[in-house]
């Protein structure tokens, strides 16, 4: 194992992010908040699942911060490497696929994290959001910002463009996150949505993390922390398979 | 202190089997890309401490090649070692061993020059003890003024000289310089060209494609030319440029002669106004002759030059269609 190659990159990717730190942490956080503005408004005076609807938002906006960014630290840079060409800086390297897949995915979460860590941050002068089990916050939040960077590698690698990256954000990223339960808990949706739900795993991401809040959930919270270890490892083979053949960056 | 290893003087310390004296191997290296075979069946060996050059037209597989040494690439079928690392089995080790230049001038906009040369060596395993080696390196490629400032800003040559120090700053025994002067100023290349010779005197094994004939002529103790995807030469370029034992003529006429004889104007190679060039093959061809055949034709001769041919016309020669057909047309 290559640890100071690793630590290097990871340190690389760190600073790539640090860098421009008001687009890649106060952008998102500002616009979860205006989220929080806009449906703590329209959702004022109301409870869902016993708690109060602006209380209720904080979890799911900062799962959604989550995964987004750390989908788009993963894929931005890569894709970046890519276009400029400076990428064979890294493949010429003594690193495995390993190693890179271990430091993009920590920078990656670090990044999440601070988006998180901010958000909460933030939102604690508005309105008072325990956290009843640490444990399974952070052990949500590792997985499923860890889930979305591996996504955002591998759609780094696929697209050639950065058009392409941007059709996998919005037309399955964003869709996925909005239709999970970030707003709502999905009891208030019609059977063959609540069903439907169940088959994304996004949904399981958002109300495993609420629960660490809470304490209260739309489903069992060790299967939402199965689930989300289930799609983290799956998603990860993939990831560092297509590293070591070289798919699409070894021509 | 930078380590050097005179090649010559090398004693053999090592175990036998953990080391050799081939920089690189290249064994049996086919690539097929869906609508081209960029590279056919090639082999050859890159000796420690030689520097070699990769010559070739544009297309003729030598990037593809490099590509596969350094990994980028993976070979369809066949193998190549550095050092004896196999490059995809033994990936870590080769890479190690390998300094790469690339022939694009691509770079990471983010960092400045030294911190870019310094999270280059962090990924070989390298950490601060090498940060005065990458010091070293800006001095000697002359880049210390512009260390803290973003390649971004940087002109082409400056980018190019920053690209060298990149590829060096882990130490590597074999460096690979991918046409390092293409669009490169005169004064530059000579500085290039100073520098490399430098880390080849230091025990470096230095692989150069270039286009300018004149540097591997200049620069190069072997060459090879690939054409096609194939490897057509593998020589010593001290024999390569005598085993074309021919010479150019060349007559500064004047006086209204009339049409030179055939024999003679069968060996004319250029001319343009009252210059003649002539290719002429030692011992079948005699200067004598030929000066005598044009005084008939009524012209007075008024300058003669003679001068040996350069690699650039032994390549011209060698990398002509007609004469890759003949080859091909032999071994099929």
């Amino acid at each position: 194992m290559n640890w100071r190659g690793t630590f290097t990159l990871f340190v690389k990717e760190v600073r790539r992010f640090y860098s421009v730190i008001l687009q890649t942490v106060g952008a998102p956080v500002v616009t979860a908040l205006l989220y929080m503005v806009v449906f703590g408004q329209v959702l004022q005076g109301q409870e869902i699942q016993g708690v109060p609807s602006s209380a209720f938002l904080v979890p799911g906006l900062m799962m959604m911060s989550i995964i987004q960014n750390s989908f788009a630290n993963t894929s931005s840079s890569i894709t970046q490497s890519k276009v400029m060409g400076n990428l064979v800086f890294l493949l010429m390297t003594p690193l495995s696929a390993f190693e890179i897949y271990l430091a993009y995915i920590a920078a990656s979460l670090l990044r999440a994290t601070l988006v998180a860590i901010v958000l909460y941050s933030v939102t604690a002068f508005f309105v008072d959001v325990p956290i009843v089990n640490p444990l399974l916050v952070l052990v949500m939040l590792l997985l499923s910002g860890g889930t979305l960077a591996v996504l955002g590698m591998i759609a780094g690698i696929v697209a050639s463009k950065f058009d392409h990256l941007a059709a996998f954000q919005n037309f399955f990223i964003m869709p996925l996150s909005f239709l999970s339960g970030v707003f709502y808990s999905i009891h208030s949706l019609p059977e063959f949505w609540q069903q439907a739900s169940h088959f994304n795993p996004v949904f399981y991401m958002i109300d495993g993390f609420r629960q660490g809040f809470f304490g209260v959930g739309d489903t069992n919270p060790t299967v939402s922390v199965v689930v989300a270890a289930l799609v983290f490892g799956a998603v990860s083979t993939i990831c560092i398979t297509m590293l070591s053949r070289g798919y699409k960056i070894r021509g | 202190m930078y380590r050097a290893k005179p090649y010559n003087a090398r004693p053999y310390p090592y175990p036998a089997g953990l080391m050799t004296d081939t920089a690189i191997s290249i064994q049996n290296v086919d690539k097929r890309y869906a609508s081209t075979h960029a590279l056919n069946n090639v082999s050859f060996d890159i000796q420690r401490g030689e520097y070699f050059g990769l010559l070739g037209p544009n297309g003729a597989g030598k990037s593809t090649l490099i590509s596969i040494i350094a990994g980028l690439t993976h070979a369809t079928s066949g193998s190549v070692a550095v050092l004896g690392h196999d490059v995809r089995a033994d990936f870590r080790a080769a890479r190690r061993a390998l300094g790469v230049v690339p022939q694009e001038l691509v770079y990471d906009p983010f960092f400045p020059v030294r911190e870019m040369l310094r999270i280059q060596a962090g990924y070989f395993g390298c950490g601060r003890e090498v940060w005065p080696w990458v010091d070293e390196l800006l001095e000697r490629l002359d880049l210390t003024d512009k260390a803290t400032q973003s390649m971004r800003a940087l002109s082409g040559g400056m980018k190019r000289r920053v690209l060298i120090a990149q590829a060096l700053v882990h130490k590597p025994d074999v460096v690979i310089l991918d046409e390092p002067t293409a669009g490169v100023d005169v004064e530059l290349r000579r500085t290039l060209w100073q520098f490399t010779r430098e880390l080849n005197d230091d025990g470096h094994t230095i692989v150069l494609t270039t286009h300018y004939l004149e540097e591997a002529e200049e620069l190069c103790d072997r060459i090879a030319i690939l054409n096609h995807g194939s490897l057509d030469v593998l020589e010593d370029k001290r024999a390569l440029l005598d085993r074309h034992p021919y010479r150019f003529l060349s007559l500064q006429l004047s006086g209204n002669g009339g049409a030179l004889p055939a024999e003679i104007e069968a060996l004319v190679e250029d001319r343009h106004e009252d210059t003649l060039e002539l290719k002429l093959e030692q011992g079948k061809h005699f200067i004598a002759d030929v000066l005598e055949g044009i005084r008939d034709a009524g012209y007075r001769i008024q300058d003669v030059k003679t001068r040996e041919p350069h690699l650039e016309d032994i390549f011209m020669e060698l990398t002509s269609d007609a004469h890759h057909n003949a080859v091909s047309g032999a071994s099929a």
